[in-house]
């Protein structure tokens, strides 16, 4: 069977490196080319979902344009702006373009973004949709009519190993395996011991995990984040820190670098979120 | 019950454009307990139309207002003044006002915003708890829907956006999730989470919504 090569990474034991791109808000194309042209030791490249519910380019588009620039996608799909139709077919459209990995995704709600009186579509959630994918990779659709031709993905999911009730997260992160989800990238993980209590558990489960690892740029950003980006929580010696670097884009830098160690003891890989400081990868990557 | 509010004054002036000469209503039930069309609410109504200069040619609180055939029985009683109004303003749900619709062919003017299906907190106080989705869950999750409760509506445990078990929609509100959990938790029984939950089954909501006792 043909493997995504983030699927042959993950499976060779490798350390995998995925990092994100967001889509246009428009419809030139340049800049999100360049910017994952110029990612490196990136395996494969995350294509956010009218990310915190701002419109965007579909990512469908993006992603088929990264695999005709040679650069593999991980094509991001949330329930809210779709309903189980429109999700498949995507996904059916995601196959023909040659693509292979899938982000499925519960989707953060519209009242965060920049269409807030839009209706939320939320027909499934990410453990249904990741069942939808399972069915549509058997060759059948959600209903069970047959397909002409059959998909092949890699589908992932999110988890957010911070999140307390750790058993409340953790039944969803059980039940999003047992609905195929293949592999994990988790939400921005700021506290590592937290996150290698969570990889205990986790890795008794065997499915690999990608630390999600966002790149603070200043306390103020990491402010906006604690109020305003759900599911994102930076703990205050973080922030104190970043309040007393000289350059605080060099100490989120050292930040995420101590993050990357932490993942390196005890997960599958870190999923990079730069926010436009790309070229600072090899320094967050550096042993 | 169905909790309605009601409409600015200023909205609702621009709705009565061209109409001289009101019949208002009110109802009984609903309205009547969320202050927005009892018979307190439509004579303060009167008031306020009188002082935009029309004239209010009569008014009715019906007991309830969306039993479309005692609408229509109240309207006529009031034959003479429902004939002599260029409009209907009515004060109450959107049920109400289409009884008043199916009544009469005169215009009707609905007077109120209906909110949701809601519960009585205290008086005053409204929360929705039911979606009336059709395909109810709440034997499962400890008597807590999420379908209405959930922001998203999710149906297999919390979204990443659960923090220190609040909504991510908005922080004041507990996440129904974890409500579901805890409350599992103390029965000491798995309930939904025991299984995958199947997407749902949107067609038992198709609209509009018919139902007949006798089938």
């Amino acid at each position: 069977m043909l493997m995504s090569r983030l699927q042959e990474e993950l499976a060779a034991g490798r350390f995998t490196v995925t990092a994100e791109v967001a889509p246009p808000k428009g419809i030139d194309l340049q800049n999100v080319l360049d910017v994952a042209a110029a990612f490196s030791g990136v395996t494969a490249v995350n294509v956010t979902d009218n990310q915190g519910a701002n419109m965007r380019m579909c990512p469908l588009v993006v992603a088929g344009k990264l695999v005709d620039a040679g650069i593999e996608p991980i094509l991001q799909l949330t329930c809210r702006d779709r309903n189980r139709m429109a999700l498949q077919s995507d996904i059916l459209g995601a196959a023909a373009l040659g693509i292979e990995n899938l982000l499925l995704l519960s989707g953060d709600h519209a009242r965060f973004g920049d269409h807030p009186e839009a209706r939320s579509v939320f027909d499934l959630d990410s453990v249904q949709l990741l069942q939808a994918v399972n069915d549509l990779q058997q060759g059948v659709d959600m209903v069970g009519r047959k397909l002409d031709g059959v998909p092949i993905f890699f589908p992932g999911a999110a988890v957010s190993p911070e999140s307390e009730p750790f058993e409340l997260m953790f039944q969803k992160f059980r039940k999003k395996i047992d609905s195929g989800a293949r592999f994990f990238q988790t939400q921005a993980v700021f506290d590592g011991g937290r996150f290698e209590q969570f990889m205990a558990e986790a890795r008794e489960v065997g499915t690999p995990v990608l630390a999600g690892i966002l790149l603070l740029k200043s306390a103020r950003m990491a402010r906006f984040l604690n109020d305003n980006i759900p599911g994102v929580r930076v703990p205050e010696k973080h922030i104190d820190r970043l309040e007393k670097a000289g350059n605080p884009l060099d100490e989120g830098v050292a930040i995420a670098r101590e993050l990357v160690g932490v993942a390196r003891s005890c997960c599958q890989g870190v999923h990079l979120m730069t926010l436009g400081h790309e070229d600072r990868i090899p320094e967050i990557l550096d042993n | 019950m169905i909790i309605s509010n009601q409409k600015k004054k200023d909205e609702l002036l621009a709705a009565l454009d061209g109409a001289e000469r009101l019949f208002l209503v009110g109802c009984g039930a609903c309205a009547t307990a969320c202050k927005s069309g009892g018979e307190e609410e439509v004579f303060q109504m009167q008031e306020w139309i009188e002082s935009v200069d029309r004239e209010v040619t009569g008014s009715v609180v019906i007991d309830e207002a969306c039993h479309i055939m005692r609408a229509g029985r109240d309207l006529r009683h009031h034959r003479q003044a429902v004939e002599d109004a260029d409009a209907l303003l009515v004060l109450a749900c959107g049920a109400g006002i289409q009884s008043i619709s199916a009544s009469s062919d005169k215009r009707v003017v609905g007077g109120l915003d209906s909110l949701f299906l809601g519960n009585i907190k205290r008086f005053g106080q409204f929360e929705e708890k039911c979606s009336l989705c059709g395909d109810c869950i709440l034997n499962e999750t400890a008597g807590i829907c999420p379908v209405t409760n959930c922001a998203k509506g999710l149906l297999n445990g919390p979204c990443g956006g659960m923090e220190e078990s609040k909504c991510e929609v908005d922080r004041e509100i507990d996440c129904a999730w974890h409500l579901i959990y805890e409350r599992l938790k103390k029965q000491k029984r798995p309930g939904v989470f025991a299984r995958t939950v199947a997407p749902k089954n949107w067609d038992k909501r198709r609209k509009p919504g018919r139902f007949n006792i006798k089938k």
